[in-house]
């Protein structure tokens, strides 16, 4: 198996970040909200990225903001998955009403842009990362089940699973020890891409003012705090925006090459 | 002889390169320096089990490898030319000119949205051989030696409008309309239904013998070959294991691996006597949901424990409908099924524990019948847990039983259905059957995707089985010498209904309805000029009307 140079170049940019997020209160030169210097400082030996709206460390603030950033985006991910998934496998399986029903709840939720949704509850809810996480996760998992129904309804129609059901097995077994072994390799890789999307969402959420709220960091409400620096020629905004950019491209490659091995759902075992 | 000599391979020598997971890519050797020579106007039969080269070898006629196949070594001289080395716009100029090639399956190679026509014509013109009329005319005369319906305007329908066997023809007539000196047929019958297959090979014959082209036939099936071959050559391993004129591959084989593939239908089967029934199929009507037309018509049949009901008839005549109807899949409209004295719920979701045990199925594809992520231990293991709460040792060992009584042994358990041959998958599949402890297997076709050879051994070691554990099977197959080999009663099966059925010798005696003359009269057999007189008996039969 040999790995192309495009996924390497993600793999590493993407453990660099992962990395980053975990060690942050070890690699981050200054505290998460002390101001240390002038408002808009350019970059320096001291401060590498400069200093933002309120004289703090921008490197030290991207650091703590790829924590958080990361972490609502996996958890939400994660939470889209488990949803979806489940909801999908149990779509294929049961058929009929069953399926029905899960499938127009979930046409009708995608029918409204998830934004203006998201927008609408996080106004009305408390606003604390559990909601946020919640929120987006359950919004991401009408894509995830649609796959995941699609693919399971593909793996539902062969004889081992029509011999599970012969045997007398319980849906779980059918939904978990017959199909979710086979699905799996689809599902990670679109796993990847959901993450990109989660990242971008959160961000989005944030720079509109509905996301991660002061004191936390994260990298949408970097820009959003730094964005009238533009209108001064002030690139401190720029580097928050160029850490996003790089974390959904670096994740894409990776995402991609999966992608592309397992673009066959009856694909062999592949370890 | 020089001058006759049409096709000349020398030392055929064909390499691919394999991928095996988690391993670097290496390469291997699937033809071993082959000699194949045929005179202008002969028939070779290839002959071998898959994986045997001999699709390979016949395509290397053409100079072509299919898959990322490379013709390393040796010569292909077709007229005298080597074409291994030609270049591509050589080679472009002579594949649907000299050489041409009819594939198995008709129906997946002809494009659907054009008319038949067209595509019959299409190398004719693009080579410049003839004029569109001229083509046209060709191909008419081609439709009408090939017996197709209403030859002048068979070419304009499109590829649905015409049965599987139509389209076999007209594949044959696509072939040889350019006139070609060279055809290559690669299982041109195997994927038809023996009623037709018989059909189809007449014609392919007669169209041979009529142009005078020479022709390579590929196939598995030794029987069929016999029919249409001046000479054989069996492939075992991409080697040669045996070559001569027809006659003495079928009535004297040197080789014992040809003896073997000659001897392989000859398995026979005592009948057991009547006796009262354990599974009773009473006037079973059935149709698939949102449709108007009842895919079973009022069935009732009866299986005695320990005994083998063969159920035979052609695609689409309902025999696997039935076993859907048995195991509750496709709840019968009409009718009652019991079993063991107990009435069957119609839905297996209404069965209890015990019927489910009691009642297996094993599937004609191995390959989907098993889950790929999961190892044998697992598959047979789950039954044993799931009806007896088996767990741990006890239950390794007693799927270590079950592996030794298919015959498999030790170091299966922990492999994944990817590392097993697919003579191995099947009898997986019969261990997870046994696992269970059933009182009745239902069969689907489950020697039909195999080799003869392996098919011969999965056909003994079920009949040991039942010996050894009086087990009554349901035989789902439209090969009649399976039936033979292995049945105590049969019902035959067209179009939905039980048009035969009764004890195996009352059904295989005359006087026969139809469609059973019919159906036994079409099964191949290894003998020179069966095909002959099956045709010249059915002449004088319809003359006789």
């Amino acid at each position: 198996m040999r790995i192309p140079v495009s996924a390497l170049i993600g793999m590493i940019l993407t453990a660099g970040f992962v990395l980053a997020a975990i060690f942050a209160d070890i690699i981050a030169p200054y505290p998460l909200d002390a101001i240390l210097g002038g408002v808009w400082e350019a970059p320096s030996a001291k401060h590498w990225f400069g200093t933002d709206s309120i004289g703090r460390d921008i490197l030290s603030r991207l650091i703590y903001g790829g924590q958080i950033t990361i972490f609502v985006a996996l958890a939400a991910s994660l939470l889209a998955f488990s949803i979806g998934s489940f909801f999908g496998f149990l779509a294929a399986v049961q058929g009929g009403w069953t399926d029905q029903i899960l499938s127009r709840v979930c046409d009708l939720m995608m029918a409204i842009p998830s934004l203006i949704v998201a927008l609408v509850m996080l106004s009305v809810l408390p606003l604390n990362l559990t909601v946020l996480i919640l929120v987006m996760g359950v919004l991401d998992s009408t894509r995830v089940f649609r796959l995941a129904r699609a693919v399971a309804m593909d793996i539902a129609v062969m004889e081992y699973v029509e011999a599970a059901k012969l045997r007398g097995e319980r849906q779980g077994w059918v939904i978990f020890r017959e199909i979710l072994p086979n699905a799996l390799s689809p599902l990670v890789a679109e796993f990847g891409l959901r993450f990109i999307f989660a990242v971008l969402f959160i961000s989005t959420l944030s720079f509109l003012g509905l996301g991660v709220q002061p004191p936390l960091a994260d990298w949408g409400g970097m820009v959003k705090e730094n964005k009238d620096g533009l209108t001064y020629g002030k690139a401190a905004a720029m580097v928050p925006a160029f850490a996003i950019a790089l974390l959904a491209i670096s994740v894409n490659l990776v995402a991609d090459w999966v992608l592309s091995r397992t673009s066959s759902l009856k694909g062999g075992r592949g370890g | 002889m020089a001058d006759n000599l049409l096709l000349d391979i020398r030392g055929l020598v064909i390499e691919a390169t394999s991928y095996p997971p988690g391993e670097p890519p290496k390469d291997v050797t699937l033809v071993h320096g082959v000699d194949v020579q045929l005179e202008k106007g002969k028939v070779l039969g290839l002959i071998g089990e898959s994986g045997a080269g001999k699709s390979t070898i016949g395509l290397s006629a053409m100079s072509y490898g299919r898959g990322g196949v490379r013709l390393t070594g040796g010569e292909i001289l077709l007229n005298g030319r080597d074409i291994r080395p030609a270049a591509a716009w050589q080679l472009r100029r002579l594949r649907g000119r000299e050489v041409t090639y009819v594939s198995q399956s008709a129906a997946a190679s002809f494009n659907p949205s054009k008319r038949l026509m067209e595509q019959v014509i299409e190398t004719c013109l693009s080579h410049g051989v003839m004029t569109r009329p001229e083509a046209e005319s060709r191909a008419v005369g081609l439709f009408r030696k090939l017996g197709l319906p209403n030859p002048e305007t068979f070419g304009n329908r499109y590829p649905h409008q015409v049965s599987g066997g139509q389209l076999q023809r007209a594949m044959t007539a696509m072939a040889l309309c350019p006139k070609p000196d060279l055809v290559i047929f690669d299982e041109p019958t195997t994927a038809l239904d023996v009623t037709t297959q018989i059909d189809v090979l007449a014609a392919i014959k007669e169209a041979i013998r009529d142009t005078g082209v020479a022709a390579l036939y590929i196939t598995h099936d030794l029987a069929v070959v016999a029919q249409v071959a001046d000479e054989i050559m069996v492939l075992r391993h991409g080697r040669k294991v045996e070559h001569g004129t027809t006659d003495q591959i079928i009535n004297h084989p040197r080789e014992d691996y040809t003896k073997a593939l000659v001897s392989v239908r000859s398995l026979e089967h005592a009948e057991k006597p009547e006796a009262a029934p354990i599974l009773r199929i009473e006037n079973v009507t059935a149709r698939y949901r949102g449709t108007t037309f009842d895919v079973l018509k009022n069935i009732s049949l009866g299986l005695p424990p320990g005994q083998t009901l063969a159920v035979v008839g052609e695609s689409g005549s309902g025999k696997s409908t039935l076993a859907r109807a048995i195991t509750g899949l496709l709840p019968p409209t009409k009718g009652r099924i019991s079993f063991d004295g107990r009435p069957l719920s119609a839905a297996f979701r209404g069965r209890t524990r015990q019927d489910l045990r009691e009642i297996q199925m094993i599937y004609q594809m191995a390959d989907t019948a098993m889950n790929p992520r999961q190892t044998v231990r697992t598959m047979i293991g789950r039954p044993l847990e799931f009806y007896f709460g088996m767990k741990g040792r006890e239950r390794d060992l007693r799927v270590q039983e079950l592996l030794d009584q298919i015959e498999m042994g030790k170091g299966f358990a922990d492999r994944y259905p990817a590392e097993l041959s697919g003579g191995q998958k099947q009898r997986v599949c019969i261990a997870r059957a046994l696992a269970a402890q059933p009182k009745l297997i239902i069969c689907d076709e489950v020697t039909s995707a195999l080799d003869p050879l392996v098919a011969d051994g999965i056909l003994k070691l079920l009949l040991n089985l039942q010996a050894e554990t009086q087990m009554a099977y349901l035989f789902i197959t439209h090969d009649l010498a399976t039936v033979r080999a292995i049945a105590d009663k049969i019902a035959v099966m067209y179009k939905g209904e039980v048009v035969r059925y009764g004890q195996k010798s009352d059904v295989l005696a005359p006087p026969f309805d139809d469609y059973t003359d019919l159906l036994l009269s079409s099964v191949p057999e290894m003998q020179l000029g069966w095909l002959e007189n099956v045709l010249e008996h059915r002449r004088m039969a319809s003359a006789g009307n």
